[in-house]
Parts: C-alpha cells; sequence; structure tokens
C-alpha cells in the first residue's frame, strides 16, 4: 500500500474533510504546491482556489473549494485552516475603523471617568432583583 | 360584582403573559439547540489552529512574533467583553459584567487603565453608563456569529497590543457548562502564552515558510485570535439560548402559580357575594 498523510480541512464554522491522502495540491500564495507524505514541514498562506486530495482507495481525486487561509503541512498531517470571511490587509483595516467609530459614537455622550462606586451600585440593583424573583419564585412553588 | 371583574380582568392580563413567556420559551429552545450545534462546529478549527500554534511555538522560528512575547510591566490592559444583544435571558448578563468589573476594580487599585472591547449591546450599555473607555463595539450580531463581524474590533485591539497602547488582552464571557449551568470566564488572550505542559522538541527543525516568516505568522496569529474569540462568542450565544430558556420557564411557571392563586381569590369572592345574597333574601322573606 501507498504511504499516506492525514488531511484536515477546517473552517471557523464548520469541520470540511478529513481523511487519508496519497498526495494533496493546494493553492499555496506563491503558486500551487503538491504535497507528498513525509514532507517537510511548512507553513504558508493560500490562495482562494480549489484544494486536490488523491484518497488511496480510489482513482478520482476530491476537489474541495477553499476561499484561502492557512497551510500547515507537518511530515504525516496536512492542516488546511479556510477563511470563512474575505480577507485583505485594506478590508480588516476598514473593519476595524468601522469598530473603532462605532464605539466612539456611543461614546459620545458618555458620563466622564469609569465610576466604579456606580457600576457596582448597579449590579447589586440587578442582582437584588434576581434574587427578590428567585424568594417569589419558591414562595410560589410553596404555595401552589 | 366589581372586585370579582377586576379580579377577572387581573387574571386575563396573567394569562397573557404567560402565552408571551411560554412562546419565548419554546423560540429558545429550539434555538438552543442550533447555538449548542454551531458551538461544537466551531470547535475542530480553534483545536486545529490552537495545535499549528503550538506547533509554531515548539518550532525554532527565528522570528518571534510580539504577540508571543510577555511584558513585564502591565501599564494599561485590554479587555474584550462578550455579552449578549438582547435581555430576558436571567442573570447571564449580570454574572459576566460582575467579573468584568471586579477585575477593572482591581487593575485601577493597581494604577492600571483599562481599554474595553464590547460585543454586545447589553455590555455596551453598561459600559457605557459607567464610563468605561471604549475603543471599539460591535452589536447585533443576531444568533448566527460571523467571523467578519468580529474582525474589526480584534483587529483594532491587536493592533493597539502591536503598537504597546496595551500590554495585555483579556476576554471576558459566559463558558456553557450544560444548559442548566454557565460560568462567567476571564482568559488571557495576549500574550500568548505557550502551553507549559508540552515538551519541547530536542530536534533542532522549523518551517519552510512562504514567502517570508513575518507574513505567514501575523496572519495565523490573527487568526488564531479571532478563533479565540469567535468560540467565545458561538458559546456566549448558546448560554444566552439556554438560560433564556430557563429564564422563561421559571416566568411561565410563576405566572400559572399566580393565576392559581389569583382563580382562588376570584371564587371565594364569587361564593361570598352568592351567599350574602341568598342571606338577603332569607332575611327578607323572614321579615315578611
Amino acid at each position: 500500500m501507498a504511504m499516506t498523510l492525514h488531511v484536515d480541512i477546517v473552517s471557523a464554522e464548520a469541520a470540511i474533510y478529513s481523511g487519508l491522502a496519497e498526495f494533496v495540491v493546494v493553492p499555496a500564495e506563491m503558486g500551487e504546491v503538491g504535497i507528498y507524505p513525509r514532507h517537510a514541514p511548512m507553513i504558508t498562506r493560500i490562495k482562494p482556489g480549489s484544494v486536490r486530495i488523491k484518497a488511496p482507495d480510489r482513482e478520482d481525486e476530491d476537489l474541495i473549494y477553499v476561499s484561502g487561509g492557512i497551510l500547515e503541512v507537518q511530515p504525516g498531517v496536512v492542516t488546511i485552516l479556510s477563511d470563512t470571511a474575505i480577507r485583505g490587509a485594506d478590508l480588516d483595516e476598514a473593519r476595524a475603523l468601522e469598530a473603532k467609530r462605532a464605539a466612539e459614537e456611543a461614546m459620545r455622550d458618555r458620563s466622564a471617568a469609569m465610576d466604579y462606586a456606580k457600576a457596582q451600585a448597579e449590579l447589586a440593583e440587578a442582582i437584588a432583583q434576581l434574587h427578590a424573583i428567585e424568594k417569589l419564585r419558591k414562595k410560589g412553588v410553596k404555595a401552589s | 360584582m366589581a372586585a370579582g371583574k377586576e379580579i377577572r380582568n387581573k387574571i386575563k392580563s396573567v394569562e397573557n403573559t404567560r402565552k408571551i413567556t411560554k412562546a419565548m420559551e419554546m423560540v429558545a429552545a429550539s434555538k438552543m439547540r442550533r447555538a449548542q450545534e454551531r458551538m461544537r462546529a466551531a470547535r475542530p478549527y480553534a483545536e486545529k489552529i490552537g495545535r499549528v500554534v503550538a506547533h509554531f511555538s515548539q518550532a525554532h522560528s527565528e522570528y518571534k512574533h510580539p504577540c508571543t512575547i510577555a511584558r513585564e510591566t502591565l501599564r494599561r490592559v485590554g479587555l474584550i467583553l462578550i455579552t449578549t444583544d438582547k435581555g430576558l435571558c436571567g442573570a447571564l448578563n449580570t454574572n459576566v459584567l460582575r467579573l468584568a468589573v471586579g477585575r477593572m476594580k482591581e487593575w485601577s487599585a493597581q494604577g492600571i487603565d483599562c481599554d474595553v472591547t464590547v460585543i454586545g449591546n447589553k455590555g455596551l450599555g453598561f459600559m457605557q453608563r459607567v464610563g468605561a473607555n471604549i475603543v471599539s463595539q460591535v452589536t447585533g450580531l443576531g444568533d448566527t456569529p460571523h467571523v467578519e463581524r468580529l474582525i474589526g474590533p480584534v483587529q483594532v485591539m491587536v493592533d493597539a497590543y502591536k503598537a504597546g497602547r496595551i500590554d495585555a488582552l483579556y476576554m471576558v464571557y459566559s463558558r456553557f457548562i450544560n444548559t442548566m449551568k454557565q460560568e462567567p470566564v476571564m482568559q488571557q488572550v495576549l500574550p500568548l502564552t505557550a502551553d507549559a505542559a508540552m515538551e519541547r522538541h530536542a530536534a533542532h527543525w522549523d518551517y519552510i515558510y512562504e514567502p517570508e516568516a513575518k507574513v505567514v505568522v501575523d496572519a495565523l496569529m490573527i487568526r488564531y485570535i479571532e478563533a479565540l474569540i469567535y468560540q467565545a462568542v458561538a458559546e456566549n450565544m448558546a448560554c444566552e439560548q439556554s438560560a433564556r430558556m430557563v429564564a422563561m420557564k421559571a416566568a411561565s411557571d410563576n405566572a400559572k402559580n399566580v393565576i392559581e392563586e389569583l382563580k382562588l381569590v376570584y371564587n371565594k369572592t364569587r361564593q361570598a357575594a352568592i351567599t350574602q345574597e341568598l342571606s338577603e333574601i332569607v332575611a327578607g322573606a323572614a321579615a315578611v
């Protein structure tokens, strides 16, 4: 039997593929790379494209689309961390700015400094309310 | 029968409330199942990227990522606070906020300032009211967490860390234990601590980096941090739905008890009224 390596493709929202393969072709950033078992450890970014996997017991290859991410190669294991979001330095920057802007907008009418006493008072109030509800509930159960 | 009518109205209004809480309970129950599935679906990615980062920390790399280097003194810390968008979920948010405020108070006692990134409406409202320094926020995530929505706020914090504006980054969220139990936890995100249990490989090896170490490792680290936050958000959502289901079940039970008590009072007053009428008739007949 030919040597095999283990292939895992995962994205943040789901596990996409897991199984043995004779070799794998991945669209790496610097060009496609073909990986056979006992490849040297490697780590690289990948471009959007399809990953080809040759399973040991099948003639045809599996094709899986990935929208970019990271490829890690260990001698017997290939891990592909697929992105679910469309990435790019500019895009990420824009998202960061958006999150900042939202916070600044929200902060505009805030009171001066972090008021711990006030925070604790508010929390104490909320906890007291919850306790009261709990007590009421217990009383209600006994009454019935 | 004025009292009787009043009580009847009250019973009706409590019944309506019960219908709503019952409906919310059932909605939360069905959403809970999906939220838990999503939480589990996020695990393989977190595990795999965790393993890759662990491998990287074992590799004898020339490039040390800023996120892995611990700073000696803490002057300012970042806090990512993960809460729900909506209320009516019992003590869930209160517990998380209590933990966060407790820690912030400790930090301020030590002269450490704190920047806050808020995920979720409830935390935002609270932090605004108490006047914390909110640097970024994202709200209205809905029922499905999306990595896309989390990139921005995470980037703000990581940039601040790289630029040295903050010296450590923590996150506070609710950990899902089971449907009945959720626990507020605080977890250190940055600097990334190499797992002490991991034994270092004796052999001197390093990755082949393409195109170069810095680019690849930066991309890896930001994804790792995002995966941590994403996992926390997914877990928080599962917590939210189960806490809401439990809270709404309690509310429905309470409403049921109230209705029973009110019905008892109503029947008593009805009977009292009948008795009174009868005695009046009897008294009237006797007088004739």
